[in-house]
């Protein structure tokens, strides 16, 4: 894929990659995929009374994977009352007995990592080091750790006692499918809620998969149903009588749309919306370490990730600096087959979003900023996009506003610790934030200034079911993770 | 020989709102006028605009950071403090919630309530954190912990009913965590939160934290509800304000608490606590490293 490089940057630095090939490295694991998924409602396979379906393609072939079930809102209204009737037992069945189905499912994925990696990175594009090493260890580590609350919620709110709220409709991205569905489910079902939930419509396979996990762990029937579909199945979801909560991760866009939808109702709501993240980088930082956290933080995931850190600001006096290993990194990243055990960048996830980046990338180079691409040599067939970065950005320039939700890193500079909090907080979002320092005390002094929901200092991305995360003003409210997740999902009294 | 005197005219005062810490009227000069029980005349009272609102906001606003910077412990000392003062003219409040249809005991037990409910969250200022926040065990090398922050100007829609223990039960717990406020007063018993606000003047409260206006909900709901620099809604609504506060709040993906306390509710224990502080906080989670 990579053929040796004509503009190789001079003097020292990380050229290797110019230097000599890769010998192709696929995983190989079966990922036992089904040629046709049914919906998943009241503990069964069934087809859709709709009884349309859809195709999901491999981004990275546009080849097809498999036929998807397109359920419509009599699906949907299956899917509530199903969940609805197994309420009652569900929520009344002792904490320690419901933990332990979610310790089962924690563990029957454990069991099948390596199938499930592979199908995710099939359907999504990721490359299968982050789906196997990322995505579905960190997805049964949620289980595992909301299993353990399941007999102790008597803890979750002092002096209050915690009841389940009853059936929760959830609406899940297409960026880290089977995480996020294992986000949603396992603090709603660990608080004794039935779900039910939609996976975005290019990436349903893993969750279906998971619905065979579902029935080996032997979970009660329509404690969670799985309903697949577009925009008009996720708004059935949203909108049903029966939900007494929503959840939703996705576009702050569609965040806003469901909030108006529901406006007339008392449903709770859950959102965990978009992100223009502010990664900072001081003078005193540990240069090269940041710059692979600068890498991390934008091109994990081809950066369709909420949190990434998709605006870098560099302090003036090591801008040059950072730049210029920024430039010389990104040359040596492997774009390319998402199955590839060396890949670093995969698939765009679709063709709707390839065209988003470009449009976006295009109104860059519009309003003046400067566009460095990694020379690299795409595939031809399938969703690639180069990893990029543009330096000369200004606040008022669009891809320092907006979310491109892809590779490309839009570069400013500050000269002080104000100004760097300044511009970091000028946006509407605020879910997460970096910041690269040596010092300690500067480290929590930017954290207390930052107006973010998680705040990364000396790393980028990383998670834990233990860490709540969520945003700041449009970037959404409510948490994940943590007991304060696990209480988003109970009534108090 | 000289002749009697005249009974004295007694001086009546001129309802005034609080804003940014002073007394002012709407900036439209618009008044409505409040009658008491016996519908005698009582005062004219501002009938504040959008705009006064939007100057109430900015107030606010320019508060916050430096309410928000304030220990927790000076922040319980100042809530202390404006407990005392509602104490020490309780007198006062009791009258006036009379004057315009309380029954005496109900509004004795009100004013106590109310000074109660402040003295709770005083003491709440400097320990929310300690059962909001937590350290968490993550997987790596990494202090990982979550602290609850202020989310900035919170918009309050008391109810009509109980004027006084309504709104102090809805501004305390806001801003007990740092957050300011603009609140709208009862719009059909609106002379106590006139009141409140001379309390809130000496009371040691920095001005603009608390902003009080008074006026007509169905002209203030709707920018209460899209002005995008308020960052939270907390109110007493009926189903149409709640649907338009929502409404409005998608705009800017606002917070929208509702009270969920009616009537004489307002006067028990489960109307206050750790949870309504909870309702207008942000939880912020911060990554440090561990190493040499």
């Amino acid at each position: 894929m990579a053929t040796p490089n004509k503009n190789a940057a001079p003097g020292r630095g990380l050229i290797f990659g110019d230097l000599w090939e890769f010998d192709p490295a696929p995983e190989t694991a079966d990922p036992r995929l089904k040629a046709r998924y049914d919906l998943f409602i009241g503990g069964a396979f069934v087809r859709p009374r709709s009884g349309r379906t859809f195709d999901t393609i491999n981004p990275a072939t546009e080849g097809k994977l498999a036929e998807i079930s397109l359920a419509g809102a009599a699906d949907v209204d299956l899917a509530y009352r199903a969940a609805a009737r197994a309420f009652p037992s569900w929520s009344a069945l002792h904490g320690r007995e419901r933990g332990k189905y979610l310790f089962r499912i924690a563990r029957l994925l454990q069991d099948r990592a390596r199938e499930f990696a592979v199908a995710e990175t099939l359907d999504g594009g990721k490359p299968i080091k982050e789906s196997r090493d990322f995505d579905v260890p960190m997805a049964a580590a949620h289980f595992f750790y909301h299993a353990g609350w399941a007999d102790k919620l008597e803890y979750v709110a002092p002096g209050r006692r915690v009841a389940p709220l009853g059936v929760v409709g959830q609406v899940i991205p297409w960026n880290f499918p089977l995480l996020m569905l294992a986000w949603k489910l396992a603090p709603a079902l660990a608080m004794g809620n039935c779900v039910v939930l939609k996976p975005a419509e290019t990436t349903s396979i893993t969750a279906m998969k998971l619905c065979e996990i579902l029935q080996d762990a032997e979970l009660p029937p329509g404690v969670v149903n799985i309903v697949t579909g577009a925009g008009e199945t996720g708004a059935a979801v949203m909108g049903h009588p029966l939900a007494a909560k929503v959840a939703f991760t996705g576009s702050t866009e569609v965040g806003k749309a469901i909030m108006r939808q529901i406006a007339g109702t008392d449903k709770k709501m859950t959102m965990e919306l978009g992100g223009k993240a502010a990664n900072i980088i001081f003078d005193d930082a540990p240069i090269d370490q940041a710059v692979e956290g600068i890498v991390n933080a934008i091109f994990f995931n081809q950066g369709h990730v909420c949190c990434a850190g998709s605006r870098l600001l560099v302090q003036e006096s090591v801008a040059d600096r950072v730049v210029a290993k920024l430039k010389s990194r990104i040359r040596v990243l492997r774009v390319g087959d998402p199955l590839d055990k060396n890949t670093d960048l995969g698939a765009i996830n679709s063709r709707e979003q390839l065209a988003t980046i470009r449009r976006l990338v295009a109104s860059g180079v519009r309003e003046g900023a400067a566009l460095y691409q990694s020379p690299c040599v795409l595939p031809q067939k399938g969703f690639f996009f180069p990893p990029s970065l543009f330096t000369g950005v200004t606040q008022s320039h669009r891809i320092a506003r907006e979310e491109i939700f892809g590779p490309v890193l839009s570069i400013l500079t500050f000269r002080t610790v104000d100004e760097a909090v300044e511009k970091a907080n000028n946006t509407a979002y605020g879910l997460s934030a970096g910041v690269w320092t040596d010092k300690g005390s500067r480290i929590l002094k930017m954290s207390t200034e930052l107006k973010a929901g998680v705040v990364w200092a000396n790393t980028f991305n990383r998670f834990d079911p233990s860490s709540p995360f969520g945003g700041y003003k449009e970037s959404g409210f409510g948490r994940e993770g943590g007991r304060q997740g696990l209480l988003d999902y109970a009534s108090t009294t | 020989m000289s002749a009697q005197p005249k009974s004295r005219i007694p001086v009546t005062k001129t309802p005034k709102v609080y804003i940014g810490g002073a007394f002012v009227r709407s900036e439209s000069a618009r008044t409505f006028k409040v009658t008491d029980r016996s519908g005698a005349f009582f005062a004219n009272i501002p009938q504040c605009t959008r705009k006064d609102l939007r100057n109430a906001v900015e107030a606010a606003a320019k508060a916050g950071p430096g309410w928000a910077r304030r220990t927790p412990y000076n922040r319980a000392q100042i809530l202390y403090r404006l407990a005392e003062m509602i104490e020490a003219r309780s007198g006062e409040l009791v009258a006036s919630l009379v004057q315009f249809g309380a029954r005496r005991a109900d509004a004795e037990k009100g004013v106590a309530v109310g000074v109660d409910r402040m003295i709770h969250y005083a003491g709440w200022a400097d320990k929310y954190a300690q059962l909001l926040g937590s350290v968490n065990p993550v997987s790596s090398a990494h202090f990982n912990f979550t602290v609850p922050e202020p989310m900035g100007v919170v918009g309050v829609v008391a109810p009509d009913s109980p004027p006084l223990l309504g709104l102090i039960s809805m501004i305390a717990p806001v801003i007990a965590s740092g957050n300011t406020v603009v609140a709208l007063a009862s719009e059909t018993v609106p002379y106590p939160a006139v009141l409140l606000g001379e309390m809130l003047a000496t009371s040691d409260l920095p001005g603009g934290v608390v902003n009080l206006l008074t006026g007509f909900r169905k002209e203030l709901v709707p920018t209460f509800a899209t002005h995008a620099q308020i960052r939270a809604i907390y109110a007493s609504a009926g189903p149409d304000d709640r649907k338009a506060l929502r409404l409005g709040a998608a705009a800017s993906v606002k917070r929208v608490r509702f009270s969920g306390t009616e009537g004489a509710a307002w006067l028990n224990d489960a109307a206050q606590g750790l949870e309504r502080i909870g309702d207008f906080v942000e939880l912020k989670t911060t990554w440090h490293p561990i190493g040499a």
